[in-house]
């Protein structure tokens, strides 16, 4: 998300899973989506059974996504920046782009800041000591107008375009053999698939899922494909885009609801400690267009910000108290689980809840896991399952082998229900929200999770009442207009979250009409204000429930468009739209680049089509509005500006622990400059001295996390922890097929049965053999499965640079005998 | 009308003819390998519908789980790693279980009257309660399919859901399979179905692509569609041309009426015992021994 928001404008999943099955060629790369995704994974198989679709898998392990494709190419895990990297230098050396969608719809155009270099492994504005970047010079050329230069001709050297293709043409087909391990031929044979996409009636959709997100460079690897996408022209298209497949059933959900510590809902955020003055906060978050004649839609963001403080403190929230600014927390810092994590590990933490979360299990480093647990006083478990977390202080013999008698940390474990036992909404990965009914009542004394919020919220409230306290206003302000206050309905959290006119909202063009009465539900959130008259809870659901009902209960599938696109089916956010930046399916003039993947177009007056205009309706093609209504500039970005924290163009770094224990591009500058490293943690990171193999966790489509192990059908048909390794190193270490070994890295050992395979081959990269052990991460020692080590017993405690997603996929370990 | 709503073409150990009135559609499962991902829906969906768990085992170096069918595990996923081409790695992914023979061996070879049933629309199914747990169906199935219980030494396997077939549903695995790797229809839809895969595969490179519908065992109504129909043992050794052991011709075509023979020779005499000597009777304190016996 925190790849495709600085790309796109929107951190969600471009297209949609239906949609999969308009592709020409699907690409799997950073993710599996036959293993993990079986489900959606059939609009692959509906694209090559009725559009004669290929399907192209790149990753370190012939999977099971790979066992149906038509090629599969191995690559050395944490190095996919190279190979797309490599693939965009392809994709301009032999001219196979969409010019035309290039010029218009991308900032290639855009001049850059004359300062802005890349030199040696590193941008311009490092500062080594901080281990971070002055990003003022990642930026375009501002001219006396206001607006940034552009040169159409792409002549100029410092435009954006000019810059990439300099910036990749060291990544020649030989440099990315050399490090990805994928042999030559294999690399270009992919490029040339992908390479025929460019043409305007070809699509090609990317599938990815945590095996980008959860590298060091996690979202620097997803921006790249996301360029590729643009230098297609298959951004916007039916059968084309960025496809971020969730790993869970609502983790869309939550970021859009902003459970992220940095966030609020709707992609808002929240203040930093600095910004206590309320004007310049959203200002700050109030961009201006940077090109003539832009939609630029997060002008809006006050109106979203004042909505959001009503929905939240109603009449508590005025303008003259600056809509309750005051009560929003100002950030010191991101608190990202590993950071909360590290605090707690050093003592600074007394409790903690885990709410639907299995951090021993789920986290890097489980020793640092379980030792910080063990600081706490007390530590708060509201979860379906007894998970592995809830018992960390229980000895389980070799799979958690703790002294109990040293623990003092109190735990409460508060069971709820899980997802089929409530009514409510999921959002998946097509940003679709469904609504969906209860199957049973939760068993024994499980309450649903809002019930055991509230109880505790109220019980704080009448403690602040009784007792005061330092700032009790937030606290007693907040809306709870529930009907039953212990007890927060679905439907009402639903209404709530969509939002209703809190005064009558006039229409801007006939000050007599009035559009919606108070206290009725919105339609849109084209009509938020930001003068305190509307309340809405997340900006981007509006229009899931309004006056007309629920939205997302809807279930018509009708399809007059043959392309999926069923308007009528649950409710998309934002809008209702399916396809996102659907304008650019369309050409300048407005006519769809391919008239069989026509979605939307211009009928002379307004925009209309199958799926709902992700652009201003009545805005003539002539008018020069461009398609990513969401970026100041109009456009998506190629050049990332100050969006990213490692850079504006992604550059291949090696994971923190790296089998060949250099960077061939650029030996002094070897993983991400820019990713956070605690100390401490530093030190625990090995080497390919004493650990020789790329390892690599992963998940079986047999189980759901630690989820399913609980379940007995799930634990026949994958009853037992094992690791993967390649018929070779099992030669080379003397490991029979089925036998015992023992997985150790820096941090610690795993036991677990090999299965010696095919399906891993060693890799040549940079002149070494490299050999990967592959972890599925599914046992633990709660649940019906057999016991086993978790598996994060093993993996490094760095993450990605923005989004500090732990690096699960690449580190490194040994294997033998047990 | 028996209690079952599908009629019964041939019963085990039977000769009494079945009802032939209604116009029954033969019907047939299609695996079509080349689609399926190895996910197990079709197995959980099995252990689900059919009331059955096999116990939570041991990994033994495959992703296969359970490892083997059993009396529990109806249907069971086999994964070969093959190279079919030099340096060309596949994976194949075969669901196995009973391929529902139109010439059943096992049900040729049930000595249990009754035990073993083909349906008119061609499902093989087994009658537990007719069972006497002798496993000549194990011997008489050319693919290995039917397991003996160790719980209630009867025989088990794959009955094609024909409960849910009976009311017109689609078998369990059929409903589970989320890549349309598994159908279900009749014979004829499902080999014009299969043909379309065949095209399509041949046009992906898969030269020897074809239907796996056996002769050797008259046809089935559980087939194949394999990329490549001309090695059917690369998917973990499905019998290139499979046919009924030579012990069961043995069974059925010799010894069964020499036996029948010697049956007959028994009642005969006996018939003759009765006219000349007159009916064996009980005497009252054998029955009564009899019946504290039940007792």
């Amino acid at each position: 998300m925190a790849s495709l928001a600085p790309t796109f404008g929107r951190g969600a999943m471009t297209n949609h899973w239906v949609d999969i099955k308009n592709a020409n060629l699907v690409l799997i790369m950073g993710g599996n989506a036959a293993e993990a995704h079986p489900c959606g994974f059939k609009w692959v198989t509906e694209a090559k059974a009725h559009n004669k679709a290929k399907l192209v898998v790149v990753d370190p392990r012939f999977n099971r996504s790979a066992a149906v494709a038509d090629y599969y190419a191995p690559i050395r895990t944490g190095t996919d920046i190279a190979f797309l990297g490599g693939l965009i230098n392809y994709l301009l050396a032999h001219d196979k782009i969409q010019h035309e969608y290039v010029k218009k719809y991308t900032n290639a155009t855009f001049l850059i800041n004359g300062d802005y270099q890349f030199e040696e492994g590193l941008f311009s504005g490092y500062d080594a000591a901080k281990r971070s970047y002055d990003k003022s010079t990642w930026s375009y050329v501002i001219g006396a107008d206001g607006f940034a230069e552009v040169d159409e001709t792409l002549a100029n050297p410092r435009c954006a375009f000019n810059l990439m293709k300099q910036h990749y043409a060291r990544y020649t087909p030989d440099v990315v053999s050399n490090i990805c391990g994928t042999p030559k031929e294999q690399f270009l044979k992919v490029c040339e698939m992908i390479a025929e996409t460019s043409a305007p009636n070809k699509t090609m959709t990317i599938m990815y899922a945590l095996g980008w997100t959860q590298h060091s460079v996690g979202s620097q690897m997803i921006r790249t494909a996301a360029m590729v996408q643009l230098l297609l022209g298959n951004v916007g298209m039916a059968g084309g885009g960025v496809n971020a497949l969730r790993g869970h059933s609502n983790i869309q959900g939550l970021t859009d609801l902003g459970l992220l510590s940095n966030m609020l809902p709707g992609y808002l955020t929240l203040p930093g400690e600095k910004e206590t003055d309320y004007p310049t906060f959203i200002e700050k978050r109030t961009p201006k267009a940077l090109r003539p004649g832009q939609l630029n839609y997060w002008q809006n963001y006050p109106k979203f910000h004042v909505s959001l403080m009503k929905a939240w403190f109603g009449d508590a929230a005025t303008q003259e108290n600056n809509w309750a600014y005051d009560y929003l927390p100002k950030l010191d810092k991101v608190h990202d689980v590993l950071q909360v994590f590290e605090d707690m590990h050093n003592g600074k933490m007394n409790g903690y809840f885990c709410q639907g979360f299995n951090p021993l299990a789920a986290f890097p480093n489980k020793a640092k896991i379980g030792g910080a647990l063990a600081k706490l006083k007390y530590l708060v478990i509201i979860d379906p399952l007894a998970t592995e977390t809830s018992e960390f202080w229980k000895n389980f013999g070799e799979y958690n082998d703790v002294d109990s008698s040293r623990i003092q940390t109190e735990v409460f474990r508060l069971p709820s229900s899980c997802f089929a036992e409530e009514d409510g909404a999921l959002v998946n990965s097509s940003r679709w929200m469904q609504w969906h009914w209860k199957g049973a009542e939760p068993p024994g004394e499980a309450k649903g999770d809002p019930e055991i919020m509230a109880g505790i919220f109220s019980r704080l409230r009448d403690m602040y009442k009784k007792e005061g306290g330092a700032f009790p206003d937030p606290v007693l302000n907040l809306t709870w207009n529930y009907a039953i206050p212990d007890l927060p309905g679905p439907e009402e959290l639903a209404r709530e979250y969509n939002g209703k006119a809190l005064a009558d909202i006039a229409d801007p063009k006939d000050a007599t009409k009035v559009l919606v009465k108070a206290g009725q539900q919105l339609d849109s959130f084209a009509l938020l204000q930001d003068n305190g008259s509307t309340a809405s809870g997340c900006w981007i659901f509006t229009g899931a429930w309004t006056e007309k009902g629920n939205m997302m209960a809807r279930r018509d599938n009708a399809d007059p468009s043959g392309l999926g696109e069923t308007l009528g089916w649950a409710f998309a956010w934002p809008a209702n739209r399916r396809i996102l930046y659907n304008r650019a399916s369309c050409d300048p003039a407005g006519k769809p680049w391919d008239p069989k993947r026509s979605i939307i177009h211009w009928n002379g007056s307004k925009w209309v089509g199958f799926d709902v205009p992700d652009f201003k309706p009545d805005s003539a093609p002539d008018q020069g509005m461009e398609p990513f209504i969401m970026q100041p500039e109009g456009v998506a970005r190629l050049f990332a500006l100050d969006k990213m924290v490692e850079g504006p163009f992604p550059e291949h770094y090696e994971p923190f622990e790296t089998p060949i224990g250099t960077n061939p591009l650029h030996p002094k500058v070897v993983s991400n400059p820019a990713a956070r490293v605690f100390k401490g943690d530093l030190e625990q990171f090995g080497t390919a001295k004493d650990f020789p193999y790329a390892g690599t966790t992963y998940r079986l489509t047999e189980h759901f996390h630690y989820w399913t192990k609980h379940a007995v059908i799930n634990s026949v048909l994958q009853p037992q922890q094992f690791v993967e390794l390649g018929e070779e190193l099992a030669k080379e270490k003397g490991i029979a097929n089925g036998s015992m070994v023992t997985v150790r890295s820096n941090r610690g050992h795993i036991k677990a049965v090999a299965v010696v395979t095919k399906r891993l081959k060693a890799l040549t990269v940079n002149g070494k053999t490299v050999h990967t052990v592959g972890i599925p991460i599914h046992w633990g020692f709660k649940g019906v499965a057999k016991n086993g080590y978790l598996a994060n017993t093993l993996t490094p405690y760095v993450g990605d640079a923005n989004t500090q997603t732990p690096e699960f996929k690449s580190f490194l370990v040994d294997i033998e005998k047990a | 009308m028996a209690l079952q709503s599908l009629d019964i073409q041939r019963r085990s150990a039977t000769t009494t003819p079945s009802p032939d009135v209604r116009q029954t559609m033969p019907v047939a499962k299609l695996i079509d390998v080349s689609k399926c991902i190895g996910c197990k829906a079709c197995q959980s969906a099995c252990m689900e519908w059919n009331d059955v768990r096999d116990e939570i085992g041991t990994c033994v170096g495959v992703y296969d789980n359970p490892p083997n069918l059993s009396a529990d595990s109806w249907t069971v996923m086999r994964f070969s790693e093959v190279e079919v081409e030099q340096g060309k790695l596949e994976w194949l992914i075969r669901k196995d279980g009973c391929m529902h023979c139109a010439d059943p061996g096992c049900l040729k070879a049930c000595p249990s009257p009754g035990a073993i049933i083909q349906y008119a629309n061609g499902i093989v199914d087994f009658h537990e309660e007719n069972c006497i747990g002798c496993g000549y169906c194990i011997t008489g199935c050319p693919f290995n399919v039917p397991r003996i219980s160790q719980k209630d030494n009867k025989a088990y396997k794959c009955t094609l859901c024909s409960d849910r077939v009976a009311v017109g549903m689609e078998p369990a695995c059929i409903k589970a399979c989320p890549t349309g790797a598994l159908v279900f229809g009749s014979k004829d839809d499902m080999i014009h179905h299969a043909e379309g895969r065949i095209t399509d595969l041949k046009e992906r490179g898969y030269q020897n692509a074809g239907l796996y519908d056996p002769q050797g065992v008259g046809g089935t109504h559980v087939m194949y569609v394999l990329q490549h129909a001309d090695k059917p043992e690369l998917y973990h050794d499905l019998p290139k041309d499979p046919q009924i052991s030579p012990l069961v011709s043995l069974w059925k075509g010799i010894t069964k009426p020499l036996l029948s023979a010697g049956l007959g020779l028994a009642a005969l005499v006996g018939f003759f015992h009765y006219v000349t000597v007159g009916p064996n009777e009980v005497k009252e304190e054998e029955a009564e021994h009899v019946e504290k016996e039940d007792i």
